[in-house]
């Protein structure tokens, strides 16, 4: 187990004071994985990072880095390289010194210094802002440099805690597909947190979705998508999110699902285990409902009139209410709709996604 | 101005009233209180460049009709303070000796106190922090004999190094304080970094705040250079006559009782007291500005 995990995470806990921030955390993370942290704002993602680096003295549990225990380790043993949202260049420093003040530190000779300077130069494409400092360099420089620095250590783990959250949109689609090229170039392990969707999605081998410390479910990011493993995580992914109906499952021959007076077909519905019945929730996804002739073929068809259209250029966002809920169903940009309009909409059971009610697991 | 898009009604810049009531209001008191405080200053100077004839005359708000540098050289030079008479020259180097070793002491150690209470917080860290707090609220009298005890016991009473000790000790609250608050304002993340690039305590603190900290520092100067300049009851309790502080000189020469007071003499002398303060003010005066913001607000 140990011997093909690059991070390795039992059992972390961490608290201030008497605020728990992460509990009985366990995570594997394999060589050369891609790992992205995703979860809402204050659910203890950078408080994790600061663990793995050693920036935080964990209140219990063990780390293990390479196969080694780094608990106790200081941040500069323990083999990571760490890239922060603020970017934490040293101003005073040219960008040359910033990328060699570790290496300085660790004593490296002067021609080795130089080697591993240039080659980062190189790879991140800053060969000729060697000599500025960080305050005449524009936001993606700086957080290359950022990278940079934690390139040049030749580590085996690299965290980034938001490191593309200062940017613009246009930007940090670039450096988005800089950091990918990266990873492929050199097979390093990644944890990467992140607000952003697109990011964890287009980035990760596999998605660590947190909530209050936990980790609600960790997989990969087609899985995540596809199949949620709770309300929760199911919620927090695509944009716009998930539709839900409160009902019941009904296993009295083939099993349905029967909100609001209709009955839904849960034929092709692949359960977790076999189908029991009681109260639930079903999801579907705004990109999961097909109108037109797709909505004739599905398992389940229904009309609704259109309440609010959204057009977003290359799809069109319909708001409408369909047995008792409002929803939101993601169309192709082209097709004309107005409010008013009667829509036949439909889906197919393979695309929905049921909870049970009370602890909101996948069934 | 031409109306290039004929446009009607305000536009552009809003014209401002110069002769607003709270114009007038605003200037005639900052006048005022110049005046006020710059009066003295005149009175100084101008009898500090007259002879002691033209001075008997009365007229203390007249200009100086033959103007003379006697009293100034005389001060810095000739004029008996108590036992010896060679002028505030012997009181101004005994003050620069006392000034730059407490200043710079005082300073050194402040700076790691507050860069450690901010960066590495250590088990009862806040504890520390607030007792040294406390001690900035400690009236000064109340120490005064203690210390006297204090130094006499490791035989520093009277010496030169036993006023230094004073002073720092003395400028530990405040300046702690000044220097912990900069170093909390600094990015947290800044520090993160220097640790996983593997500097230890004392390689972040001269290479990576140190470089990002010129503003603080020079107030921090300004404050101690002025406190301790001024510095008077410390030095007559601390010191022996032989290297008494400046301030103590000058308080010699205005209160000799012997031989009539010359007053040009005693302004040349003040003035010559003062100019220290005055010119580190003067030349730095913009970074403290600059130093003061930079601590209150965002590094
Ligand atoms: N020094 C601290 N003392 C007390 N509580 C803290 C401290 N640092 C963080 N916390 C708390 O720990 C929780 C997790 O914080 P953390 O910074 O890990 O969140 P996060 O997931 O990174 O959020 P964000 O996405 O906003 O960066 C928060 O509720 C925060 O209030
Ligand atoms: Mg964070």
């Amino acid at each position: 187990m140990t011997s093909t995990s690059s991070v390795s995470i039992k059992h972390l806990d961490l608290s201030f004071g008497a605020v728990e921030v992460l509990k009985d955390l366990n995570l594997e993370i394999a060589n050369g994985e891609f790992l992205v942290l995703l979860g809402a704002s204050g659910c203890g993602k950078s408080t994790l990072l600061n663990c793995i680096a050693g920036l935080l003295d964990v209140t219990g549990g063990q780390i293990h880095i390479k196969g080694e225990n780094v608990t106790w380790a200081e941040p500069s043993e323990r083999g990571i390289g760490m890239v922060f949202q603020s970017y934490a260049l040293y101003p005073q420093m040219s960008v040359e010194g910033n990328l060699s003040f570790g290496l300085k530190n660790a004593k490296l000779p002067k021609d080795e210094i130089k080697k591993r300077v240039q080659r980062a130069a190189e790879v991140l494409q800053m060969e000729d802002l060697l000599k500025r400092k960080p305050a005449a360099l524009s936001g993606g420089q700086r957080q290359r440099v950022a990278i940079g620095r934690a390139l040049v250590r030749d580590v085996d783990v690299f965290l980034f805690d938001e490191p593309l959250s200062n940017l613009d949109a246009k930007l940090r689609a670039d450096l988005r597909v800089e950091i990918k090229r990266l990873h492929q170039q050199l097979h390093n392990t990644m944890i990467y947190v992140t607000h952003d969707q697109v990011e964890a999605m287009t980035l990760a081998d596999r998605i660590a979705i947190m909530k209050d410390g936990l980790i609600q479910q960790l997989a990969s990011p087609s899985e995540i998508y596809n199949k949620p493993a709770n309300k929760y995580v199911a919620d927090f992914i695509g944009s716009p999110s998930m539709n839900f109906f409160l009902g019941a499952v009904n296993t009295d021959g083939a099993p349905t699902f029967e909100t609001a007076g209709q009955t839904i077909p849960l034929t092709g519905y692949e359960f977790v285990s076999s189908p029991a019945a009681g109260n639930a929730w079903m999801g579907i996804r705004p990109e999961h409902i097909v109108v037109g002739e797709a909505a004739e073929a599905s398992d389940f068809k229904i009309d609704t009139s259109v309440e609010i259209v959204e057009p977003m250029g290359s799809d069109t966002v319909v708001w409408c209410e369909v047995m008792g809920e409002r929803i939101r169903i993601r169309i192709d940009g082209q097709s004309s709709v107005e409010p008013g309009d009667t829509l036949r909409i439909g889906f197919d059971a393979a695309r929905l996604s049921l909870f049970e009610k009370t602890t909101e697991s996948r069934i | 101005m031409q109306n290039k898009y004929n446009l009607e009604g305000p536009q552009g810049t809003k014209p401002r009233k110069r002769l607003s009531g709270t114009n007038i209001m605003l200037y005639g008191t900052l006048l005022v209180v110049a005046f006020y405080y710059l009066l003295p200053l005149y009175v100084m100077v101008t009898t500090s460049l007259k002879g002691m004839p033209e001075i008997r005359a009365g007229n203390i708000f007249d200009l100086p009709v033959d103007i003379t540098f006697e009293p100034w050289v005389k001060a810095w030079s000739t004029a008996c303070t108590g036992l010896n008479c060679d002028g505030l020259s012997r009181g101004f180097w005994n003050s620069v000796s006392i000034l730059v070793p407490s200043v710079a002491l005082s300073i050194a150690i402040a700076s790691v106190n507050g860069y450690a209470l901010a960066n590495w917080k250590f088990k009862g860290s806040e504890v520390f922090f607030t007792i040294l707090i406390f001690g900035a609220f400690i009236p000064y009298q109340v120490m005064l004999y203690p210390i006297v005890i204090l130094l006499r016991e490791v035989g520093l009473m009277g010496s030169l190094w036993g006023l230094v000790v004073v002073h720092t000790i003395f400028g530990m609250p405040i300046l702690t304080l000044l220097f912990r608050n900069y170093f909390t304002s600094l990015p947290d993340e800044l520090f993160k970094a220097a640790r996983v690039d593997g500097a230890g305590f004392w390689g972040i603190y001269f290479q990576v705040m140190l470089p990002m900290s010129l503003p603080i520092f020079v107030v921090a100067m300004i404050i101690q250079v002025t406190g301790i300049w001024n510095d008077f009851l410390f030095g007559v309790i601390y010191t022996k006559p032989d290297i008494y502080p400046m301030t103590v000189q000058l308080n010699n020469i205005v209160n000799s009782v012997q031989g009539v007071k010359e007053y040009n003499v005693n302004m040349a002398a003040t003035l010559l007291t003062g100019l220290v303060p005055l010119i580190i003010y003067f030349a730095s005066g913009k970074l403290f500005v600059r130093g003061i913001a930079a601590g209150a607000v965002k590094g």
